[in-house]
């Protein structure tokens, strides 16, 4: 592991995934929407709007696996005061808000046809909501101090304290009595959902977490060139003022 | 083909949620790869400044 653990190791690495994962993304997407479009029925229930689950599941899916990655990364951070650690944590929690706010603006879109409701303060909704303030305030937390170190160990505390929502997440459907339907393709006894909707999901999912590794490498290869800069910024402005320096 | 874009008179959902998610997601796609040229940029420009500032 800790081979990896070197930022310029792990750039060359990263680097090699890249060119992969983008253009996986890419060829998952296509087939992905072609699948929801084209050749998923419409569901017997709910008509057309079935279409939606292939965009929104997905999204929720990814809201709560970027999570698990932030705070695996901040764990490591923390634990092993490795500046990878808060680099990767750092560069997913954009992509993680953007996910889920992704799967409440097409939850919403879903919910007013089909419950009529644009939101409903129902468990499964209520705790999406909570995980998309918890990455709202992680990334308010890594840019609220002048010392990014200080910034980024109170993002990592907050997203280590924020695990707790994702078991209340996934089980918010069985706990409490809720509008949101109950799990269909993660459960114990096998999907309850027939192939030709399982498919577009299952294409999308892996679109989208294609994607996810691509937007993650870009911005962590921006997070570490952004450092090199500040130290770069910092020797330059030692230079200028020796008697500063000490 | 109107019949495909009518999407059973749900149009005015299915298209609205998958036109946000295209923006988000080529939205924040844009951002990060504007964020690592920016720097770049920034780095090449310090670098091929002297010492003392001078170009």
């Amino acid at each position: 592991m800790h081979r990896f653990a070197n930022p310029n190791r792990f750039m060359r690495l990263a680097g090699a995934v890249l060119p992969w994962s983008a253009g996986l993304t890419g060829l998952l997407l296509v087939a992905g929407l072609y699948l929801s479009f084209f050749v998923s029925p419409a569901d017997y229930q709910q008509g057309e709007t079935v279409r939606m689950m292939y965009i929104h599941v997905p999204s929720a899916w990814m809201g709560l696996l970027v999570y698990g990655v932030m705070a695996a990364a901040s764990a490591t951070a923390l634990i092993w005061k490795h500046p990878l650690g808060d680099i990767i944590a750092k560069s997913a929690a954009p992509i993680g808000a953007c996910f889920t706010f992704l799967a409440l603006v097409t939850g919403s879109l879903w919910g007013k046809p089909m419950w009529g409701a644009w939101w409903v303060w129902d468990a499964r909704l209520t705790s999406m909501l909570i995980l998309f303030f918890l990455y709202l305030g992680h990334i308010a937390l890594n840019h609220a101090f002048d010392d990014p170190v200080r910034g980024a160990r109170a993002a990592a505390v907050l997203a280590l304290v924020g695990v707790v929502n994702l078991p209340i997440i996934k089980f918010s459907v069985d706990w409490w009595n809720t509008l949101h339907q109950p799990s269909s393709v993660l459960r114990l006894d096998g999907p309850a959902i027939h192939p030709s909707m399982l498919a577009p999901l299952i294409v999308m999912a892996l679109a989208f977490t294609a994607y996810f590794v691509s937007v993650l490498i870009i911005r962590i290869r921006g997070e570490l060139l952004d450092r090199r800069l500040r130290v770069m910024q910092a020797n330059r402005a030692r230079q200028w003022q020796p008697e500063a320096a000490l | 083909m109107t019949e495909f874009f009518a999407m059973g008179g749900y149009a005015a959902f299915i298209w609205p949620a998958f036109g946000i998610t295209a923006i988000v997601l080529i939205g924040l796609l844009t951002i990060s790869l504007r964020g690592v040229r920016i720097r770049e940029a920034r780095l090449a420009a310090l670098k091929s400044e002297g010492p003392n500032g001078e170009t």
